[in-house]
């Protein structure tokens, strides 16, 4: 055994002495360190916002995307390791085909949430596999209502008004604690989903960042689809004016 | 839609006198009908159960449960209807466990489908799946001999059915109230009783809605009567 540590976070299949699967932990980490991602659910839609980080000026623009279709009106998107985060992705829409084959209606979000929380929950017993190194999110408009969950690598899963993950989620959740989400339509969480992402996005540790924005909702007819250019453009542009605005008045304080 | 006359031989004793209810399956040559209304729907179906030209059963129940919203009318062959309800039952028995909410009647209907379609070879069924759910209200899905699926606000079956179609085609009008459609149903298991040779018995009726059945009994003495002649 190498020397350093305690033995005790090699396997996902050992506990160590005070009850922790280190495997899992380190999981959580990984995700720790993806681009931040956030997700709002509104009085009649959901929302999510992607801060993809992009570390190289030579790599195509919009590759690598972090939203992902899971059925017609299933949204899911993603932080951490996105290789990992794409099998995720294909198991939930292939449990989302098989339940629409069997039943003839598409998969309720409670019940797709349950598959994959489950899917994600076995990798954290056996000694060999690792855990997934992302967290999911999934969004979906439903009869009674929008509905928003978020699975962590544990395979822990939550319904969610307003969720965040991701490098600056401490920060992004204290943003969205301050809406009235129950409230708001889709048009207002665009706005302020685009504002936070670019609010707390770090410019010094990562420089060039992509947005990526979906959503879910009654306006779309229960679809989940990208957000239209022009509406995530006006959204952005609305973003950095609150950027510099901000700046403006931190330069008057002093 | 094509019909599916369930409709068994004719009573016949074959040359080495040998009765027909001696080989034949037993089957619901029968009449069953379902009726949409708004918060709800109607079923009936009457009650004979047959064996060839005998009559095996005079008191069967072709209103089958699936889940406390969703019932069944089964026309056919009894142990396939039998054992497809029973499978459809669990199914969505344990997908209500899993989801926490009663099944929708779509989905009820789907699972019958898959069923009646894959087996198609070997089954002998024509099933009507009717309820009701929060999502869409009362429905009625008509799932005949090969397998097909289609909604339908109404609804008729069973060798029984082909004499009453005009009937059903000249009475219906759209968004009748429950009173209204339990009288169609009532009145056209009747007629149909009174021709179909494999049909007769009692009629018997459930509304569902949404506070679940409420079932009925109709006796051979109390039946709506019509032209005999």
């Amino acid at each position: 055994m190498s020397s350093i540590g305690t033995g005790y976070d090699l396997s996902a299949s050992q506990f160590s002495p005070d009850g922790r699967v280190f495997q899992v932990e380190y999981a959580q980490k990984a995700v720790e360190n993806g681009g931040t991602v956030i997700g709002l659910r509104g009085k009649d839609s959901v929302v999510f916002a992607v801060e993809k980080i992009v570390t190289s000026k030579l790599y195509e623009a919009g590759a690598n995307k972090r939203i992902f279709n899971i059925d017609q009106h299933v949204g899911m998107a993603v932080s951490g390791i996105i290789s990992d985060a794409r099998q995720i992705a294909e198991t939930a829409r292939s449990e989302a085909a098989s339940y629409k084959a069997q039943y003839g209606v598409g998969i309720p979000l409670k019940y797709l949430n349950e598959r994959v929380s489950m899917y994600m929950h076995a990798y954290t017993l056996y000694s060999a596999v690792r855990p997934y190194g992302c967290s999911v999110l999934l969004s979906a408009y439903e009869t009674d209502g929008p509905a928003l969950y978020m699975i962590d690598p544990s395979g822990v899963s939550y319904g969610y008004y307003g969720c965040a993950v991701g490098k600056a989620k401490q920060s992004a959740k204290t943003e969205i604690e301050k809406l009235k989400l129950s409230e708001m339509s889709s048009k207002d969480l665009v706005k302020e989903a685009a504002r936070i992402i670019y609010l707390v996005h770090d410019e010094l540790k990562d420089k060039q960042f992509e947005l990526e924005m979906s959503w879910v909702g009654a306006h779309t007819n229960g679809r989940h689809e990208r957000v239209p250019v022009d509406v995530k453009t006006e959204a952005e542009t609305k973003a950095r004016q609150a950027m510099a605005e901000d700046s403006d008045s931190d330069t008057e304080d002093m | 839609m094509s019909d599916f006359s369930l409709q068994s031989q004719a009573a016949t004793i074959s040359e080495n006198m040998m009765p027909d209810w001696l080989n034949s399956e037993q089957s619901t040559g029968t009449s069953i009908m379902a009726c949409e209304f708004d918060g709800g729907v109607v079923i009936g179906a009457d009650s004979r159960g047959t064996t060839g030209a005998y009559v095996s059963n005079r008191y069967a129940d072709k209103l089958t449960r699936v889940t406390d919203y969703i019932y069944c009318c089964r026309s056919g062959s009894a142990a396939d209807t039998q054992a497809i309800a029973d499978i459809v039952a669990y199914h969505l028995g344990l997908h209500q466990m899993e989801l926490g909410t009663p099944p929708l009647v779509e989905t009820a209907a789907n699972v019958f489908r898959e069923i009646c379609y894959n087996y198609r070879d070997s089954l002998m069924a024509g099933i009507l799946v009717a309820g009701w759910d929060k999502q869409k209200g009362g429905q009625v899905y008509s799932i005949p001999i090969g397998g097909m699926c289609v909604r339908q606000p109404i609804s008729i079956g069973g060798s029984g059915s082909t004499y009453v179609y005009g009937y059903v085609d000249a009475q219906y009008k759209s968004n009748m109230p429950k009173d209204e459609c339990l009288k169609l149903v009532e009145n056209t298991l009747a007629l149909a009783m009174a021709r179909d040779g494999s049909s007769g018995g009692v009629i018997r009726t459930g509304v569902i809605t949404e506070k679940g059945i409420e079932r009925k009994v109709i006796l051979g003495n109390e039946l709506p009567r019509f032209y005999e002649g």
